[in-house]
């Protein structure tokens, strides 16, 4: 039981940071970098509560606030540059946040930061904190952000032409980003007892785009089911122990070939929503995406 | 002293060029980022060092061994993991590669273990002394190797009918394909010549520093995107002169910059945001256009 509530509980985290990269990649800003600022929240949080005493949840928020300042900070080079020059420049950063870890001695460097007051209830603070993105991410489907969000990652520069600030919506998403992975990095903290910049490389960050692109990029339960899926997963092939990597990357591979718009689309969103129309003889609210027109 | 570093920093940057060929030639033909290439150099490394230390092959049948093995693997990985996939998405490809890159790195843990394994001494490393400083043969040998397959390929690319429809082809599919360029040919053509460079660079490697281990490849292949991004994407050329540039950058970072704190490694970052920030285009300009 304890075991299964601790699976659960990382594949909360790990929603968290999905949705962290989805939010940017919904205005097309692919960020490798979600890792460092997970790692940004995670010490800031720590520090919080270790050195200054300070309760858990605004320790979890200053984490959060102190990642979406830096994002913001490299949100705006972010700005020019997209595709694979974006992809490399998080990548970079990344990496320099994980070396600057490595070398401050106040927050133990390389030996890892140890003695974080452990949060017992972790399960419940990470799905009360989905169930507010999940919220949010609803009600932004629907907002004028939200149309903006998806105007410019579908074209930028029509976007742009019809009145959309581009730099403001690419701004706001890419720190919003980073405040949800601080936040997540502060709940990994409390929930691990012990962080060390190692546990914040590049794998990981490649780790929460798997989870984001398998689950599906449409929408956003695409994220949150695919990063619930591939925790589970490798714990569920434990029967076949020795070969359960090679098993997950074989399943990447076949899941691009036969699928590659990931597991959930909108279609399949649709699907769900007219289902449970018809059982509960109501409308339920946000049948449609922007994207699609009413005709449909 | 500072012919000895040069000579370091040029060895260093020779390997880091291959593996930056590698991934320009891929991205230049197919617009992906090749996320396994540095898993591919690792399994070149470790080819290499069975078949010198297992078999008693000199070097010189050895590394052509391990280069054609390491092609042969990069053309599975394209008709396995690239191939088969629908063009309309773009970030498909860099999810399955990243899927063989798991697939790979599992694979050798579990075949050559978790922890590092000597790599033999191939060839009678004898120091060279030229006035007051040393050149180790190793050192000559794979400046040597570098600087011959650096060569041989531009030759390749600029004046063999293949090079030809490599160029065509990353300059434009669908007119390269009109024009009676067999892409998907050409395709396995790059990717089973930017694997056997990358495996070239794995036996280097394992020359140089005398060690490997599977988790090898990451490191190199970071160091392989500074490199593709410094010379400009899709710009072979650049890739190997950006090689060299970033390996004699390390080397004296390490004799000029403070040594207490460990500035090495972010040094390349610094240099690759940077480029990124004031100069996207690398320093030789990139060949590909941009959407």
């Amino acid at each position: 039981m304890d075991y299964l509530i601790s699976v659960i509980s990382i594949a909360g985290i790990n929603i968290i940071m999905a949705l962290s990269f989805y939010l940017p990649f919904m205005t097309g800003q692919i960020s490798l970098g979600q890792a460092g600022f997970m790692s940004i929240g995670a010490y800031a949080s720590a520090v919080c509560t270790v050195k200054f005493g300070l309760p858990y949840v605004p320790a979890v928020l200053i984490g959060g606030l102190s990642a979406a300042i830096v994002g913001f900070i490299l949100g705006i080079p972010a700005l020019r540059i997209k595709g694979i020059y974006l992809l490399l420049l998080t990548l970079g950063f990344g990496e320099i946040v994980r070396v600057v870890f490595i070398n401050i001695d106040y927050i133990g460097a390389a030996a890892g930061f140890p003695g974080i007051p452990y949060q017992e209830h972790t399960l419940l603070y990470a799905y009360g904190m989905i169930l507010i993105l999940i919220v949010f991410f609803n009600r932004l489907r629907k907002s004028r952000m939200g149309r903006a969000f998806q105007a410019v990652g579908s074209d930028e520069n029509a976007a742009e032409v019809i009145g959309v600030n581009i730099i403001a919506v690419k701004l706001v998403a890419f720190s919003s980003g980073a405040f949800i992975a601080g936040m997540g990095g502060g709940i990994f903290a409390h929930y691990q007892e012990y962080i060390e910049p190692f546990m914040f490389d590049v794998m990981h960050a490649v780790e929460f785009i798997v989870f984001t692109i398998f689950g599906g990029i449409q929408i956003f339960w695409g994220p949150i089911f695919g990063a619930f899926v591939l925790t589970l997963v490798p714990e569920f092939l434990r029967f076949i122990q020795e070969w359960r990597m090679e098993l997950y990357g074989a399943l990447l591979i076949v899941m691009m070939i036969v699928r590659p718009q990931g597991i959930i689309s909108l279609d399949s969103v649709k699907m769900v929503e007219n289902g449970l129309q018809r059982l509960f003889g109501k409308k339920t609210a946000g049948g449609l995406s922007p994207g699609q027109t009413e005709s449909k | 002293m500072i012919f000895q570093q040069i000579i370091n920093g040029l060895m260093l940057g020779a390997t880091y060029s291959l593996v930056a060929i590698g991934y320009t030639l891929i991205f230049g033909v197919l617009g992906i980022l090749h996320f396994a290439h540095g898993e591919v150099l690792m399994a070149g490394a470790f080819m290499g060092l069975y078949i010198i230390a297992w078999s008693g092959l000199p070097l010189y049948i050895g590394l052509p061994l391990a280069m054609l093995a390491t092609g042969i693997l990069g053309v599975l990985i394209d008709l396995l993991a690239v191939r088969p996939l629908r063009k309309d998405f773009h970030l498909a490809p860099l999810l399955s590669t990243i899927g063989v890159t798991i697939i790979l790195q599992n694979l050798a843990v579990k075949l050559f273990g978790g922890f590092g394994t000597r790599f033999p001494d191939a060839i009678g490393t004898t120091n060279y002394q030229v006035g007051s400083f040393f050149i180790s043969s190793v050192n000559v040998l794979i400046l040597g190797i570098s600087l011959f397959l650096m060569i041989g390929l531009y030759f390749f690319i600029s004046k063999t009918k293949i090079g030809k429809g490599m160029r065509a082809v990353s300059e434009n599919h669908m007119v390269a394909g009109f024009l009676g360029v067999n892409v998907d040919w050409i395709v396995l053509i790059t990717f089973g010549i930017a694997s056997a460079l990358a495996g070239a660079a794995g036996v280097m490697i394992g020359l140089s520093f005398h060690a490997i281990s599977p988790f090898i490849g990451l490191t190199f292949a970071l160091k392989g995107l500074v490199v593709m991004l410094l010379g400009g994407l899709g710009n072979v050329v650049g890739a190997m002169i950006g090689g060299l540039i970033l390996g004699l950058a390390e080397v004296f970072s390490i004799v000029i910059l403070p040594t207490e704190i460990n500035l090495q490694d972010i040094f390349s970052f610094g240099i690759m945001i940077l480029i990124l920030i004031f100069k996207p285009t690398g320093l030789f300009g990139t060949r590909i256009r941009q959407g």
